[in-house]
């Protein structure tokens, strides 16, 4: 696994670079990743990213959109609105979790 | 009886109807009762509603009886479920009988759910917006494509996961046969329209199913969330505000677990019941299992998973009702066959941790099955399978397969890198 510099703190990231190691996070560096898509947070956004990052370590798997939605309470309309494009990506790569898995 | 335990298995289809025979031939009828719950004797062939559209397979080549598909001393209990009572170990049918259980499996699969996307259910519904993933809908849409003029045809996945993940891209190449034999396929125009990155989910499999949407001529149009369907304009709509229109559109709906297991307190956010991946038991209650399309373990929801899983939850059921620790693990195996269109078809085959590659099945370098390669003896597999379905699988006879996938055979020199 690669590592790389963020915020002057080292992270294991994968070869898209979202982080791996659950621990090596804190909202200072996920604050500068989404500086680095472009994501100007608000405490809109770091609601949802505290979610994320909860419902992650309860659920062992980074949550889908229709997760966010339902037991996180933001509507997909507005999870578009927050992190425009790929609501789901972003989400994890902000709060420093694996890319969500896409099932076969 | 004294001393007389009951498995109650919720659900008499793919995954339902094998749990039931295989364990039925390895309980002992003097210890464990078996009943089966369902609200039919509609055993449906869920793999032929893809065929029905095109008139391949009639109506009565994709039924039979869910009684007669179990085995002697198998009770079928007709009844709708209202909800499990895990604390009391107890199932109450919405007629108000109650039904007590030692052991519960779920297997009560999913069902599409248009209900869940705004529009789907406008005035177009069944008229000119369609599925295949019921059997009324694969009727429905069967009379439509009988006398449709051509135009816009737009097939679009709603929301992963669902029901046979491959079935949307078979469709889009199944019609686009159907039209080029008609003659008309210059008069129609088709999109394929997915939430996913791309064709498909899985890189080396995707690549290769784009290749062939691109063969046909058929527009791929990729991480498309589907807000809504305007049935004024006749346009899909994306949450990120892109538009497909069509003249017809083939639909997967967003696929839930039944709504039981929402009322239950016993599922997720699809009603999908949240279980070990290993061993299908429920994370919440040791004694309920949840097998097949019922369970949220990040396989494809197909019978072709609930054939392997179940391969090993016999096992596993075996130890757990002698009190001891289930040491049999599932790897997420699963194979399947996909039509492109002219005869031939495709056959993938993968679990939790390989995706599909090419290569030779199921003997290593010899075959006869080409993988992640369109060939006639693949889709002459496809066709063989019907009979396989209803008188090996069902039954819970070997299928001579292994439980387990193998790499011998296949180019894993094309993975490159992210495999966990």
């Amino acid at each position: 696994m690669p590592t790389t510099t963020i915020n002057g703190h080292d992270i294991t990231v994968d070869d898209e670079g979202f982080m791996t190691v659950y621990d090596e996070w804190d909202e200072a560096t996920g604050r500068a990743l989404a500086d680095a898509i472009g994501v100007e947070m608000t405490d809109e956004h770091w609601a949802v990213i505290r979610f994320v990052r909860e419902d992650f370590r309860a659920q062992g798997a980074t949550p889908t959109i229709r997760r966010v939605s339902t037991a996180g309470g933001v509507d997909t309309k507005r999870l578009f609105q927050l992190f425009p494009k790929k609501p789901a990506k972003k989400m994890a790569y902000i709060a420093g979790l694996p890319k969500p898995a896409g099932c076969v | 009886m004294e001393g007389m335990r009951t498995l109650l298995i919720l659900g008499g289809g793919t995954a339902g109807s094998i749990a039931a025979n295989r364990l039925r031939r390895k309980l002992p009828a003097s210890q464990w009762r078996i009943t089966v719950v369902d609200v039919d004797d509609h055993h449906r062939y869920q793999p032929g509603y893809l065929f029905v559209p095109f008139g391949t397979y009639s109506p009565r080549q994709v039924t039979r009886s869910r009684r007669a598909n179990l085995a002697d001393g198998i009770p079928l209990v007709y009844g709708e479920v209202d909800r499990v009572e895990p604390e009391a170990s107890t199932v109450l049918l919405t007629d108000g009988r109650r039904l007590e259980y030692d052991a519960l499996v779920i297997a009560t699969g999913v069902t599409p759910r248009p209900d869940q996307t705004e529009g789907m259910l406008g005035p177009l519904w069944r008229d000119s917006v369609h599925e295949f993933y019921t059997y009324e809908g694969s009727l429905a849409l069967a009379e439509k494509l009988r006398d449709w003029p051509g135009g816009r045809l737009a097939i679009s996945v709603v929301e992963m996961p669902i029901k046979c993940p491959v079935a949307p891209l078979e469709f889009a190449f199944l019609a686009d046969a159907h039209f080029t034999r008609r003659g008309m396929r210059d008069s129609v125009e088709m999109t394929y329209v997915t939430p996913l990155p791309g064709a498909f989910t899985k890189p080396i499999a995707a690549q290769a199913f784009g290749d062939t949407l691109d063969e046909k001529g058929i527009a791929l149009e990729a991480d498309f969330m589907l807000m809504e369907i305007d049935n004024d304009a006749r346009k899909l709509v994306s949450y990120d505000e892109r538009e497909v229109p069509f003249d017809l559109l083939v639909t997967v709906p967003v696929n839930m677990g039944a709504e039981f297991v929402a009322r239950s307190g016993l599922g997720n956010e699809l009603n999908l019941v949240p279980v070990d991946r290993f061993t299908q038991q429920a994370r919440a209650y040791p004694n309920i299992f949840a097998l097949g399309d019922a369970n949220d373990i990040p396989a494809s929801k197909a019978g072709s998973v609930a054939h392997f899983e179940i391969d090993v939850f016999v096992e596993n059921f075996l130890q757990y009702v002698q009190g001891e620790e289930m040491t049999h693990r599932f790897d997420g195996h699963a194979n399947c066959f996909i039509e492109t269109g002219g005869g031939r078809a495709m056959l993938i085959d993968f679990n939790y941790h390989t995706e599909p590659l090419p290569g030779r099945f199921p003997i290593a370098g010899v075959g006869p099955l080409s993988l992640l390669k369109p060939t006639r003896l693949n889709h002459l597999g496809k066709l063989a399978f019907r009979w396989m379905y209803w008188n090996v699988l069902i039954p819970g006879r070997p299928m001579g397969l292994p439980s387990h996938m193998s790499t011998a055979g296949k180019r894993t020199d094309l993975v490159t890198a992210g495999q966990p």
